[in-house]
Formats: C-alpha cells, structure tokens, sequence
C-alpha cells in the first residue's frame, strides 16, 4: 500500500486492562464492533464511512491488540467494558455498529445504555436464538472453512483473502476464536437474557443482513426487528455474513443514510 | 515392576463398513450412531470383559481401561461403568483408569462417589488416573475448551479433598460450586487410591504431575520422545525437591504374542485396522485437525517432543480436508490417501521402531527388554487385542504371555532393578513392604 494512512491508532484503558482503538475521520461519532474472527483493521467499509464520520475501531477487550479480561464469561462483560470505553472517549451521540459477535455485545450494550446511542446498527448480529435453523458454529470448522462461511460464496471469499491466505491472518483467526469460546458456550452465540428487554430499548435501530448469510440466519434479523421497538430490517441481495466485507461502499451508504436521517 | 493389559475396545462391527483394509474412512466425529448395533455392542463389552478376566488368571498385575467419547475407537464412554463390574468379577488384579476425563465432569462431586464405590467393591485395588481429553472430549461433552486446563486442576484437587477431607464442607471454586460435601462413600485405600496420570503432548501436564509425584505414563509414543518427557519429569521432580525414579515412569505400548511369527505377524497387522483410533500411525481414520486443536486447548509452547510423532497423522486429516476444499493438488491428495491406507507399511515401520512388538516369545522377550532397558519404567502395559483382532486371537496371545512372556519380562525388570509404584512409594521414594514381608 502506497496510500497515505487515513486512521490513526491508539490506546485507551478500561479496569486496567489496555484497549487498542482506530481512529479515522471527522464529524459525529460511529463506534465500529468486529465479529468474532476479530479485527482485521481499517477496512475499505470504514474508510468510506470516515468520509462522514469519526470511525472509531476498537479491537474488543481479548480479541487483537486489546488484553484480555480474564475474568469476562459472557458477551455482556464486554458490553460493560465498552459503555465504559465509549464514556472515556467522550465521543457524544455515537453511532454504534456490530457485525456478528460484535453486533451480539452492541445489543447489550444498547440496552444497558441507549441514551448514549444516536442509532445502532447490527450487521448479521448474533443474540437471539433462531426459530428455524442455528447460528452455525465455528467450533466444529475450521477456522479458515469458518471465515469462507461467512461469505456468498467462496469466490467472495477468494476475492478478498486471496487463494494463499495470509499467516498473520490465520493467527488473528485462531486467536479470536479462543475469546469467543470464552465468552460464548452454552448457548451457542445467543442469549435468553437478552430478548426480554429489547423491547425497553428505543434508539433506532437499522438491522442489516445478507440474504445468503450461511452464520446467522436471516431470521435472527427478522427476530431482532420484531423484539426491539424501533427497528428496520434491510436484507441485502447477493451478500453473505459479512456484508461489509462483500459490499463496503452500500453498506456504507445504508449506514450513513440511516444515521443520517 | 508392574504389568498391565490394555486394549481401547473398538467397536468391532464388519457390517458397518468402518472395518478392515476395505472398509469406509473413519473421520473422527463424523460417524452417526445409527449405524450402531446394541446386540454387538452387547457381545463386546461381554468380550472384552471376558479378557480382561482372563489377563488377570495369567498374572497381569493390572487390567487398564480408558476413556473416549462418541468415537467407534473406543467403547469406554463410560469406563467406570466396566470397572466397576471388573471389580466385583476379578480378585487381584489391580483396575487402572487411565483415565476419567476431568474436565468434561459436570460434577466431580458424582466421580469422587463412583471411584470410592468402585475401590470399596474391589477392596482398594483401584488406581485412579485422570487426563484433560482430546478436542474430541470437549465436542462430545461440550465442555469449554479455553478452561480445560483449569477445570483439569480445580475438579482434581476437589476430589482429592472429597476423599480426603470429612465432611460437610463448602466448595466455591471457578468452575465447580457445591454447597453440602459430604459423599457417603469413601475410598477402601487410605488416604485414597494412587493416582496415576496417562499422557502424550502435555508439557504442562507433566510438569503437573512431577510436582504432585503422580507416576506418569506414556501412551504408545516413540521411544525417544517418551525419554524425554521422563527426563522432563526427572528434571522438575529435581525442581520440587527430589528424585524422580522408576517408580514415577509408566510405558503403555503395542505388544501381541503368538504360536508362530508368521501368525504373529498377520494378527499384528490388525492393529492398524479396522475401528483404531485415528491418533495411530498406519490406521485406517483421519483425525480432524480443527476439533484437535479447539480453542484455548493447548497453550502454543506447552508441547512436548512427541507431537512431531503425530504430524503425519495431523498432516494426513490436513491434507484430506485440504483436497476436498482445493487447496491441494489431486496427486498429492492421491498420495496421502495412499499413504494412510498403507497399513503394511506403517505396520512394519513401527515394528522397526519398536511401537508395535509382535512375535513369538522367544523373539519378543529381547525386544520388550530392549523398551525397558531403553526407558526404565516402573509400570508397563502391553496394549493387545485392539483394530481387528478378534477375540480367539486376543486370548491366545493372553495365554503365551502369561505362560512364558511375563515371567521372564519379571525377571528382566529385576535385573533392570525397575520398581512399580507399588514397590517404591513415588510420593515418599521409600519401598513399599507388602504383606509376606
């Protein structure tokens, strides 16, 4: 890359524990949750949103560069940790965006600090517990086959990871997944805990789902739409889980408008 | 020394398909159990216990079982269910759990019951062994990986308190939470049964069990790699303020007997067919290299030397997943294939390398001789009658060893001056005194 870097890093602390945050951007705040695979860094979705917004991209307390909270058993101990992140920015009114795991902790977070929230966005968001079908489970793949799920199809894939994938990738990968399987067993990627008080929940909500999304089913999106009192669903044709990996630039736009408006 | 009898008890089905050289591919945790057959598991077990009592009238000091979870290879899901019965059927012989998989206990409260239930019925002959489990483990019983190791030690040290500590007391642990401790069974030996601890990758485990002066025994790994965990052993054991011995070394490895070396060598070659377990060079499975390596299992540095004694088999379940995703060429793919279903060639490569000892006993004495003058250990178990061996052939190997093979592999261990653990205490190095003296 011979581009300028557009995203600054830095590091913030919550409990003691070090948090690793991205940094790009101007105008009002959006808060940037990774899946479970962890943070791969400023990607092309943030920097199209960065046109509009402070991005702020954290890795998530044990995931990436940010220590672990050993401590942590649940999604909610790290939506704890993050209202606190977020209070220690002092970002204002922030935009808060999770894809997968991440969309699963901005859930909780929003419903353990909603006036905080301009609008939350929850991108193939884990949580609820479907009616048909599981949200897949990562345990029983391979890392690599995990991530290759989490696409339309595995051209998708190839197109973004290449057919070599990288070792520092892999690495990221199976390092992510042993703080998910800290936080998130039994049951798995959601929690009965968490439905019963959407509903108290009013900051606008834009669910945003890929039709073919093979991890998280569609119906989790139609769940989240129908539990939480103020939220839209968006399926998005051609896209698998990771919608902003194979559609940055509409997903970007979907975002902006809705914070928007 | 002390010598035991071990075989994984395979779910032997040839109408499966998962059997012999013709058979099915095995890949772990992929097999549903519709195609399970009750009527032959029910001829098994019978089989299996059968032998085991039939170890014990040859002399074997020891009758081993171990534990495995929704695999063919291994019909102990719940060994302690075998032991038990082994325990009111036999009279002597030592019942060597090696071993209940702790951390996938939900309550070890329950399992400090059933090993004194199981120790008072067969009146102190019990030695407990506990070990962390394969990913398989944690699959079945969906236990969390990222906490095996600290479960392995908080359920061990609750037990032992269990067994140990009269009650009622309170246990607030991590993992474990009991209000009322008060078992109303307590271990026949005092202060409990021996604990023995079986393994193969863990430097962490070893270290653990050096520190507790556990005996520790490796399960069929290569020659040189089991010298250097016993050298690691010896090297912490120094670091805790003593001397590791013969007493803290146990061996399990591959031995069948037979009327001649021809027909030693055809039931031989059925170690590596037919249900074996998919961890064994030469056998007829494939591991799962993802669900090995879950999450959190292992720590990156904490493997010891013997893993490279595993690489192929990862490398071939690796290769096979790799094919299939395309990620590597259909030659190669054809090789490892052709490699793994070579089970003459892998059978012959670990009778050279002394894994896999098969013979008459004129010709399997020395080699057996060879393994202990090699590793010095105080406990050995002669794994037998496992893949496709059938039951005749599993008896009349029991008959040679114990006519001619254990008498003299007895003397050896004189000579080679090894003592068991039931000789020399490993917790204390003093000699044991038994009844006669």
């Amino acid at each position: 890359m011979t581009t300028t870097q557009t995203y600054t890093e830095e590091t913030t602390s919550v409990t003691g524990l070090s948090v690793r945050v991205l940094r790009g951007g101007q105008g009002p705040s959006l808060v940037w949750l990774h899946h479970s695979t962890g943070s791969v860094g400023w990607l092309p979705v943030h920097e199209k949103l960065s046109e509009n917004f402070t991005v702020i991209v954290p890795d998530l307390p044990g995931f990436g560069q940010s220590d672990r909270p050993v401590w942590a058993r649940h999604p909610r101990d790290l939506a704890l940790l993050m209202n606190r992140v977020i209070d220690k920015l002092d970002l204002g009114p922030v935009t808060l965006v999770g894809g997968g795991l991440g969309g699963w902790i901005a859930a909780e977070m929003a419903t353990m600090n909603d006036t905080a929230l301009s609008s939350l966005v929850l991108i193939g968001a884990a949580g609820v517990q479907p009616d048909e079908g599981e949200i897949m489970d990562l345990i029983m793949f391979d890392f690599e086959e995990y991530v290759k799920n989490g696409f339309s199809s595995d051209d998708a894939f190839t197109a973004i990871f290449g057919e070599e994938i990288e070792s520092d990738l892999t690495t990221l990968w199976d390092f992510s997944r042993e703080m998910t399987a800290r936080i998130t067993w039994k049951p798995w990627m959601f929690s009965r805990q968490l439905v019963p008080i959407l509903a108290e929940m009013e900051t606008p909500t834009l669910l945003i789902w890929g039709e073919l999304d093979r991890v998280v089913p569609v119906n989790c999106g139609e769940l989240y739409q129908k539990h939480l009192a103020n939220a839209r669903l968006d399926v998005v044709g051609g896209a698998g889980h990771l919608v902003e990996l194979e559609q940055p630039d509409e997903t970007a736009a979907k975002i902006t408008e809705f914070a928007s408006g | 020394m002390f010598i035991g009898y071990f075989t994984e008890r395979p779910y032997q089905d040839p109408n499966s398909g998962y059997f012999g050289a013709t058979g099915r591919g095995i890949e772990d945790l992929s097999l549903s159990n519709a195609d399970y057959n009750p009527k032959l598991g029910a001829d098994l077990y019978n089989r299996y216990l059968d032998e085991k009592v039939y170890a014990e009238e040859m002399g074997f000091d020891g009758l081993m079982l171990n534990e495995h979870h929704s695999t063919p290879f291994c019909m102990g899901g719940v060994m302690n269910v075998e032991a038990s019965i082994l325990a009111r059927i036999t009279k002597k012989a030592k019942i060597v759990l090696l071993g209940n998989v702790l951390p996938i206990w939900e309550d070890p409260l329950w399992l400090a019951e059933e090993l004194a239930e199981i120790d008072m019925i067969s009146r102190g002959r019990l030695v407990a062994g506990w070990v962390r489990g394969t990913g398989r483990e944690s699959v079945a019983h969906n236990s969390q990986p990222p906490f095996n190791w600290d479960r392995f030690q908080e359920a061990h040290d609750f037990v032992v308190k269990a067994w140990t500590t009269p009650g009622p007391w309170r246990w607030e642990g991590e993992h474990y939470n009991f209000r009322y401790v008060n078992p109303w069974a307590r271990p026949y030996q005092d202060p409990h049964p021996p604990i023995w601890i079986p393994g193969i990758l863990s430097r962490n485990t070893v270290d653990w069990a050096a520190k507790h002066r556990y005996p520790y025994i490796m399960l069929a790994t290569d020659l040189e790699p089991t010298k250097e965990s016993f050298a690691y052993y010896a090297e912490k054991a120094l670091e805790y303020g003593y001397e590791a011995g013969t007493q803290h070394n146990g061996y399990l490895f591959k031995v069948h007997v037979d009327e001649t070396e021809e027909l030693a060598d055809e039931v031989g070659r059925k170690f590596v067919q037919g249900p074996s377990n998919p961890f064994l060079e030469g056998n007829q499975g494939s591991v799962q290299a993802n669900l090995q390596n879950l999450p959190g299992m292992t720590s990156r540095t904490a493997v010891l030397p013997t893993v490279k004694s595993f690489g192929a088999a990862f490398a071939r379940g690796r290769a096979a997943d790799q094919a299939k995703i395309g990620g590597v060429s259909s030659e190669q793919a054809d090789q490892d294939e052709q490699e793994a279903g070579d089970a003459l060639g892998s059978y012959n490569s670990q009778k050279e390398r002394y894994t896999i000892i098969t013979g008459t006993p004129k010709t399997v004495i020395p080699k057996i001789k060879h393994v202990l003058e090699t590793l010095r250990p105080g406990s050995i178990f002669f794994w037998d009658g496992d893949g496709a061996m059938t039951h005749e052939e599993s008896m009349r190997s029991l008959k040679l060893m114990g006519e001619e093979v254990l008498p003299a592999v007895r003397e050896i261990g004189k000579e080679l001056d090894l003592n068991s653990p039931f000789e020399v205490d490993p917790a204390t190095n003093l000699p044991i005194l038994s009844p006669a003296d």
